[in-house]
C-alpha cells in the first residue's frame, strides 16, 4: 500500500449535481497538525468538498486519501460516512445537526458511547453512562452551564460549539469544520477558533475548516485555500493571499471582511 | 384469449386510476394522505346505485348518471375539506392521515344504516352487453366504454393542469411547497377545488365500476389500498404516474387471478416493493423533502416522574386486583385493553423513537397470532412454546422484510407496511388449507399451570405489563439513544459512528417480535383466531392508540389503549352507530389535540407546574 505523510490528500476531486460542476479539480493536503482553512463565496463548493471528505456523498471523480496512522494511504472516496468515522475523522456540519430529543450532555453521551462501542447493550441506562467525559468535553467547548438543557432550545453559537463536542467525542485525528462559527458574534468567533487552535498544538489533531470572518481566518490557520465555482484559484499563506490579484479581485476585492449567509 | 384478457386488463386499469389520480392530486397539492378516498369510491358506488336506477338503461342514461354521482360525490368532498381537513393542515401527517380514517368509519357507518350489509348490484343493461368486434373478436361494449375512460381522464386532467391558471397553480403548488404559503387566501379555494376534483374522480370510478363491482361495505378499505400501491408505484403527485401504475397493478391482478389466484397480492405487494427499493420514489415521482410524518421538534424525552411512577403502580395493582372481583366480562375487557397496550407499545418503538411510521403492524401481530396458532393445532405444541415460535417466526421474518424497508422513510414506508400488512391479511384469507380462511383456526385454549381464567390473565399481565417495562428499559439504553440519534439527525449518526441502517433494522425487528407476542396471547385468550386480526383497522388500532397517547410520549400506549380500549369497547356495547361516534371523538381529539392526549397532559402539567412556580417565586 502506498505512503504517505500528510493527514489527508485530496487528489483531482470532482462532483457534479445533474450536469452542473459543484467541485472541478479540486487537490489539496492537509499536514499534521495543520489548520487548513478553505475559503471562498457561498456557492463555491466549499461544503460539497466537505461532504465527499466526509463521505456524505462520493465524489463524482477523483482521489481521497487518508493517512491510516502508520503512514499507509487509505482510499476513502465514497465508502461512507461511518468508515470515514472509523479512520478517525470527525465533523461539525453547516447546517447544524444535533440530537433535538437529548439533553446537550447527553448528545456528547451519544458520540462517547459510539467510540467506546457501547450502542449494542441494551439494558443499562445511558444517561449514567460516561457522563463525567461528557461533562468534561462540555467543558472544553464553554458549553458546562447548559449540560442539561434540551439540545433543541439552544442558541445558534451554541448549537455549534455542542457540535464540536460531538466531533471531539469521537477522538478525530482530521477534524472537518463547515462555517463552525456562523451565527456567533464576532468574539465568540475568536474565542471558539482560539480554542480549535490550542486543540491543535495541544493534540496534533488536523484540521479543515471554513469560515467567511476573514480576521479570524487570517488570525488561526496555517494555509488558505482559495475556491471559486468549484475551482481552486490560489493556495498560501495569510500574507500571499492578501496579496493575491485575483482573490483580491473576486473575493477581498468587494471589501467584504465577513459575510456569508 | 390473451386479448380479451388485456382489453380486461384496461378497464380495471381505468377504474384504479380514477381513484388512485384523485388520491395523487390531493397528495400532491395539500400533502394529506387521504384514507377516506376509498370511502368516496364507495359511497360513489352507493349513490350512483341509486341515481342510475332512476335514469333510463341506456348509454346516455349511464353517463349521465355517473357524472351526476361524480359532481354529488364532488360536492361531499369540499365539504369533508372545509369542515375537516382545513383545521388540520398544520397539524403532523400523520394526524392527518387519522382524522381522514374517521372519516373513513363514519362514511362506513352511513353506508351499513341506509343500505345495511346487503350486496347493492346493477344489472348490465342490454347496450353493454352488445358486443362490438376488434380485430375479429367480440367485445362487450361496457368493457370497451371502461378501457377509454381512464386514458380519456388521463387527457382531460392534462389539459386541465397544462392548459387552464387553475391547473398551473395546482402544478405549482405540487413542485414547489414554499409557494402555497404564498397564495395566501386562494390557498384555501387551491385546497378545496383539489379535493372536489379528487372526490368526484373517486365518485365516478365507483358508478362506473358498478356494472362489474358489487357495492359493499367493505370496499372502501380494499380501494383505499389499490389506490396506495399505485400512487407510490407512480411517485407520489405524479398523475401519469399513477397512470402508469394502474395499468402496471390491472395486468397484474388479471393475470394474477388466472395463474397464481391465491397469490395475487403477494405479486402486487413484490412489484411495490421492488419499485421503491429500485426507485425509492416511485417512477415518476420526485424527491421530496422529508415532511412532518410525526410533528417537529421532539421534546427532551425525560425518564418517568415520581407521579408516573406511582400512578403507574397504581394502575398495575388495579389491573393485578381485578380477578378478585370478576372473572368474566370485566377480566376479558381487561385482558384486552392490556394486550392492545403491548401491541401499541411495540408499535410506539419503532414509529416513535425510531421515526419509522407503520400503518400495517397488525401484520406482526397477526403472524404471532398465526404461528401460535397452527403450531399448536397442526404440532400439538404446549401453549407457551407456541407462543414462543410464533414471536421467533415474526422476527425471523421482520429482520427479512426489515432489510428493504428501513431504506425508506415517512409516507413511503408507512404505505409499504400497510401493503405488507394487506399481503399477510390476504394469505390467511386465502390460503384456506393452511389458515382455515375466514373461518379462522378455533379451539385454542391455555393449558398446564395457565389452563384457569386468572392463571391466563396473571400470565397476560405479567407478559404485558413487563414487555411494555422491557421496551421502555431499551428505549433508555445506549441503544434506544441510538435509535432516537438516528431519527434525529441521521447524517449526524452516522458521521458519529452509529450504524444507522442496522440499529433501525433491530428496532424494526424489535418491534415485529413484541407485537408477535400479543398477538399470540391475544389467540389464546380468545380461543381463536381469524383474519380480522391483520386487517387494516386493526393496525388502525394501534396507530389511534399511539396518536392518542401522543408520539412524543414514552406513556403514550398505555394512556392511549386504556382511553381507547375503553372507547371502543363501552360505544360498543351502547350502540350500533359507534363507529361514527368514534370517528367523530378521532377528529374531535386530533383538531383538539394535535400532540395527542398524553402530550397534551404533559403540556398542561408543565404549564400547572411553571405557573405554581411563579407564583411561588
Ligand atoms: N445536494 C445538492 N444537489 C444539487 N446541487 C447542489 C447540492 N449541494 C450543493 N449543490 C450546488 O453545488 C454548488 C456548491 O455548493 P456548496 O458546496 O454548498 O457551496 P458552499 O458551501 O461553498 O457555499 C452550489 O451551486 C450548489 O447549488
Ligand atoms: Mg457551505
Amino acid at each position: 500500500m502506498a505512503q504517505m505523510q500528510k493527514t489527508l490528500e485530496v487528489r483531482n476531486l470532482r462532483k457534479s449535481f445533474g450536469g452542473v460542476m459543484a467541485v472541478d479539480s479540486v487537490s489539496l493536503e492537509v499536514a499534521q497538525g495543520e489548520m487548513l482553512a478553505l475559503i471562498g463565496p457561498n456557492g463555491a463548493g466549499k461544503s460539497t468538498c466537505f461532504n465527499m471528505v466526509g463521505g456524505q456523498f462520493p465524489p463524482t471523480e477523483g482521489e481521497i486519501l487518508l493517512n491510516g496512522g502508520d503512514g499507509t494511504a487509505v482510499p476513502i472516496a465514497g465508502i461512507g460516512s461511518r468508515r470515514i468515522w472509523q479512520l478517525g475523522v470527525g465533523r461539525t456540519f453547516q447546517i447544524t445537526a444535533t440530537f433535538t430529543s437529548m439533553s446537550v450532555r447527553q448528545n456528547v453521551q451519544m458520540a462517547l458511547l459510539s467510540r467506546r462501542h457501547m450502542i449494542w447493550k441494551f439494558w443499562p441506562r445511558a444517561d449514567d453512562l460516561l457522563s463525567d467525559e461528557a461533562l468534561a468535553l462540555l467543558e472544553q467547548v464553554g458549553l458546562q452551564a447548559q449540560a442539561e438543557r434540551a439540545a433543541a432550545v439552544l442558541a445558534y453559537g451554541d448549537l455549534k460549539r455542542l457540535e464540536l463536542a460531538i466531533a471531539l467525542a469521537g477522538a478525530p485525528k482530521l477534524l472537518l469544520m463547515d462555517e463552525p462559527t456562523a451565527g456567533m458574534a464576532s468574539g465568540e468567533r475568536t474565542a471558539l477558533m482560539a480554542l480549535v487552535r490550542r486543540l491543535v498544538s495541544t493534540t496534533g489533531i488536523s484540521v479543515l475548516f471554513t469560515e467567511h470572518d476573514m480576521d479570524v481566518v487570517f488570525e488561526v490557520s496555517d494555509r488558505i485555500l482559495v475556491l471559486d465555482r468549484g475551482r481552486l484559484i490560489a493556495t498560501g499563506t495569510g500574507a500571499e493571499i492578501k496579496a493575491n490579484e485575483q482573490v483580491r479581485a473576486i473575493y477581498l476585492g468587494t471589501g467584504r471582511t465577513s459575510g456569508g449567509h | 384469449m390473451i386479448l380479451f384478457q388485456i382489453l380486461t386488463a384496461l378497464g380495471t386499469a381505468s377504474s384504479l386510476f380514477l381513484v388512485a389520480a384523485g388520491l395523487t392530486v390531493i397528495f400532491g397539492v395539500t400533502r394529506v394522505v387521504n384514507f377516506a378516498h376509498g370511502s368516496l369510491y364507495m359511497l360513489g358506488a352507493y349513490v350512483g346505485w341509486v341515481v342510475l336506477s332512476h335514469l333510463p338503461q341506456t348509454i346516455f342514461g349511464f353517463t349521465l348518471g355517473c357524472l351526476v354521482t361524480a359532481a354529488i360525490i364532488g360536492v361531499l368532498g369540499v365539504l369533508i375539506e372545509i369542515c375537516i381537513l382545513r383545521r388540520l393542515y398544520r397539524v403532523p401527517e400523520l394526524y392527518q392521515l387519522l382524522a381522514t380514517f374517521g372519516v373513513v368509519l363514519i362514511a362506513g357507518n352511513v353506508v351499513q344504516l341506509l343500505w345495511g350489509t346487503r350486496v347493492v348490484t346493477l344489472p348490465r343493461a342490454a347496450w353493454m352487453q352488445a358486443t362490438i368486434s376488434v380485430s375479429g373478436h367480440p367485445f362487450p361494449v361496457y368493457s370497451v366504454v371502461m378501457m377509454v375512460v381512464g386514458p380519456l381522464v388521463l387527457l382531460a386532467l392534462w389539459l386541465l393542469f397544462s392548459r387552464t391558471r387553475w391547473g398551473a397553480l395546482v402544478r405549482a403548488a405540487t413542485e414547489d411547497r414554499e409557494m402555497v404559503g404564498a397564495l395566501g387566501i386562494r390557498q384555501n379555494i387551491l385546497f378545496t377545488t383539489v379535493f372536489g376534483l379528487g372526490a368526484a374522480l373517486a365518485g365516478l370510478s365507483g358508478a362506473l365500476s358498478l356494472p362489474q363491482v358489487a357495492a359493499t361495505s367493505q370496499m372502501a378499505l380494499s380501494a383505499v389500498s389499490d389506490a396506495f400501491v399505485i400512487v407510490v408505484i407512480g411517485g407520489l403527485g405524479s398523475v401519469t404516474g399513477a397512470f402508469l401504475a394502474s395499468v402496471l397493478i390491472a395486468v397484474l391482478q388479471t393475470f394474477g387471478a388466472i395463474i397464481i389466484p391465491q397469490y395475487v397480492m403477494v405479486a402486487v405487494f413484490s412489484v411495490m416493493a421492488v419499485v421503491l427499493v429500485l426507485r425509492p420514489n416511485g417512477l415518476l415521482g420526485r424527491a421530496g423533502k422529508g415532511g412532518r410524518a410525526m410533528g417537529d421538534l421532539p421534546k427532551l424525552v425525560e425518564g418517568a416522574t415520581k407521579l408516573v411512577i406511582g400512578l403507574g403502580v397504581i394502575a398495575f395493582i388495579a389491573a393485578a386486583l381485578v380477578p378478585a372481583f370478576d372473572t368474566g366480562y370485566v377480566l376479558s375487557i381487561m385482558q384486552d385493553a392490556l394486550i392492545a397496550m403491548l401491541f401499541a407499545a411495540s408499535l410506539h418503538f419503532v414509529m416513535g423513537p425510531g421515526g419509522m411510521p407503520s400503518f400495517g403492524h397488525a401484520a406482526w401481530f397477526g403472524i404471532g397470532a398465526y404461528g401460535a396458532a397452527l403450531s399448536a393445532s397442526s404440532w400439538n405444541l404446549p401453549m407457551s412454546e407456541s407462543i414462543v415460535f410464533g414471536v421467533v417466526t415474526a422476527s425471523i421474518l421482520a429482520a427479512l422484510v426489515g432489510s428493504f424497508m428501513i431504506r425508506l422513510s415517512g409516507i413511503y414506508l408507512a404505505m409499504l407496511t400497510f401493503a405488507f400488512a394487506q399481503v399477510i391479511w390476504a394469505l390467511a384469507t386465502q390460503m384456506t388449507g393452511f389458515t382455515g380462511g375466514d373461518n379462522g383456526i378455533l379451539n385454542l385454549w391455555p393449558d398446564g399451570v395457565f389452563a384457569s381464567p386468572t392463571a391466563f390473565y396473571a400470565l397476560v399481565l405479567a407478559l404485558c405489563a413487563g414487555g411494555v417495562l422491557v421496551l421502555r428499559r431499551v428505549l433508555f439504553s445506549p441503544f434506544g439513544f441510538a435509535l432516537r440519534a438516528t431519527r434525529d439527525a441521521s447524517a449526524r449518526a452516522a458521521a458519529s459512528g452509529i450504524p444507522v441502517g442496522p440499529v433501525r433494522h433491530v428496532a424494526f425487528t424489535i418491534s415485529g417480535g413484541f407485537a408477535a407476542l400479543s398477538g399470540g396471547l391475544f389467540a389464546f385468550a380468545k380461543g381463536s383466531v381469524f383474519p380480522t386480526y391483520i386487517n387494516v383497522s386493526h393496525s388502525i388500532d394501534a396507530l389511534i392508540i399511539v396518536l392518542l397517547g401522543g408520539i412524543q410520549t414514552m406513556a403514550a400506549p398505555v394512556v392511549g389503549a386504556l382511553v381507547y380500549t375503553g372507547l371502543r369497547d363501552y360505544l360498543q356495547a351502547a350502540t350500533t352507530i359507534w363507529p361514527m361516534l368514534l370517528g367523530i371523538a378521532i377528529i374531535v381529539i386530533v383538531s383538539l389535540f394535535p400532540q395527542g392526549i398524553g402530550g397534551a397532559a404533559e403540556h398542561w402539567w408543565a404549564r400547572l407546574g411553571s405557573r405554581a412556580k411563579s407564583k411561588g417565586g
